[in-house]
């Protein structure tokens, strides 16, 4: 066997199949945070109303679900509800409901906190300049809310891409998974293969990871020349 | 009758099991499968092992390939349905079956009591037993070598309950994938790693540095000195004990 961990990678369905590995995080990973960061955000304004019954239901759904890992979501989810008479969905479908209830309860926690974050004096400005309740939202708290939530919303984003990898656990062939299936299936025939295929969920994960970043920062330049006119 | 069932815990294997036991509460939002209902779907679900070669496992065609996979597509063929399969780790084959996720499990599952008590297995169709893998240079042949040093093994194996039950003194690396452990003992995380023997020495050819120094680990050897003291002087020297007897 004189090929190379590399070429190995090449070989056969090896390729595809890593792709169609990718495309399996990608689709979660996407509609997981369309779902759960615009949840999130709804959550989020919700928790600054002074309503207390609402409060106390909102803070608790927030504690379960940033407390209890999210393996252990998975699993109940996959496995237990099933047996408890509940839904019995398929591995993706149980995937983006868990982590679109996780994401969305970690966001709804950063937007709360970019909401409060704005000083009242700047929405009590606007009430005496005579703007209606939606128009200090509009032009007042989101414009200044939006720059302080961002770095923690990419976090986030970022975390949930990564935390795909544990969709393995429950029976989905997602990006790290087949990754696994080709190591055992490979590196007998070269020992370093295991490397070559790491790397390449590396860049994988990278790929998937990196926009968002540069997006970040990007929009954090659009506002700083906003803000220096 | 409780030795009868430890003796067949060790005893040969790996098995299918069609429906959730009876008694483990109402499972009837759970239906699994009846062979009926498998046949009008024409679609059979199985749990299959995607790392574990030469058991089950991926080929570079994209092919899911190995000793269970052929059986299972066997079992297909047989019942006149599509064999569609699901890829598990060790710790997730009885949730599998329980919540109804698939119908049937080919992912060398040992039989054993606790199990019994939550799946039917079918017939046993392979023989195997818990071993114990190291370095050639550093080899483990016994048990109590392991003692105060870290033993590697796949939560929810057999591997995984002998050592938690039997030896207290050996501190556990548990891992999901049998990926991760096998990849763990080469980075020498510990002294050794305990597993099927079955997967052992296919794992062993392919890595010769490394030696199974412990072939069988829960069996106490008792029909094998009952072969050599009742029954080996009435055979030829062509027959072996492990011709007559089961398991070990």
């Amino acid at each position: 066997m004189s090929q190379s961990g590399l070429e190995l990678l090449f070989q056969g369905q090896n390729l595809p199949r890593l792709l169609a590995g990718f495309g399996v995080t990608l689709r979660v990973a996407a509609v997981v945070l369309a779902l759960g960061l615009s949840l999130g955000a709804l959550l989020g304004a919700l928790r600054t109303l002074p309503n207390r019954g609402l409060q106390v239901v909102l803070r608790g759904y927030l504690e379960i679900f940033r407390i209890v890992p999210t393996v252990v979501l998975l699993f109940v989810a996959y496995y237990l509800l099933p047996q408890l008479g509940g839904l019995n969905l398929s591995g993706e479908a149980v995937a983006v409901v868990t982590f679109t209830l996780w994401t969305a309860a970690e966001m709804s926690d950063i937007v709360r906190g970019a909401l409060v974050a704005v000083p009242r004096h700047q929405v009590e400005a606007g009430a005496a300049l005579g703007l209606t309740r939606a128009q200090q939202l509009r032009f007042i708290l989101f414009p200044q809310a939006v720059p302080l939530a961002l770095p923690g919303t990419i976090n986030l984003a970022t975390r949930v891409i990564k935390t795909t990898s544990l969709l393995l656990m429950i029976s989905v062939m997602d990006l790290v998974n087949v990754g696994q299936t080709l190591v055992e299936a490979n590196s007998h025939l070269h020992p370093t293969f295991a490397f070559w295929l790491y790397g390449a969920l590396f860049i994988g994960y990278y790929l998937l990871c990196a926009p968002l970043s540069w997006w970040a920062k990007h929009i954090a330049r659009q506002r700083k020349a906003v803000t220096n006119d | 009758m409780k030795k009868m069932m430890q003796r067949l815990s060790f005893l040969a294997v790996l098995a299918a099991l069609l429906l959730v036991a009876a008694g483990c509460g109402k499972s009837a939002s759970t239906s699994t499968d009846t062979v009926a209902q498998i046949k009008k779907a024409g679609v059979i679900k199985i749990a299959v092992f995607g790392d574990l070669r030469p058991y089950g496992w991926i080929d570079q065609s994209g092919k899911r390939v190995g000793y269970d996979l052929t059986l299972a597509r066997r079992i297909a063929k047989d019942l006149g349905v599509k064999a569609q399969f699901v890829q598990v780790n060790a710790d997730g084959r009885v949730d599998a079956l329980k919540a109804g996720k698939v119908d049937l499990v080919l992912a060398n599952f040992t039989v054993t009591p606790e199990r019994k008590q939550v799946v039917d297995f079918a017939e046993p169709y392979m023989k195997v037993s818990v071993g114990v893998v190291s370095k050639k240079t550093a080899p483990i042949t016994k048990v109590s070598q392991l003692q105060g040093k870290a033993v590697i093994v796949t939560k929810g194996t057999t591997a995984e309950q002998y050592f938690t039950e039997k030896q207290k003194g050996v501190t556990l690396q548990k891992y999901d994938s049998k990926t991760q452990q096998f990849s763990a003992l080469k980075s020498d995380r510990a002294a050794a790693l305990a597993d099927d023997n079955s997967y052992l020495y296919a794992w062993v050819k392919n890595n010769p540095t490394y030696t199974v120094g412990i072939k069988t680990l829960n069996g106490d050897g008792f029909f094998k000195q009952d072969y050599q003291q009742t029954l080996a002087p009435y055979f030829g020297q062509d027959i072996q004990a492990q011709d007559i007897i089961m398991g070990e």
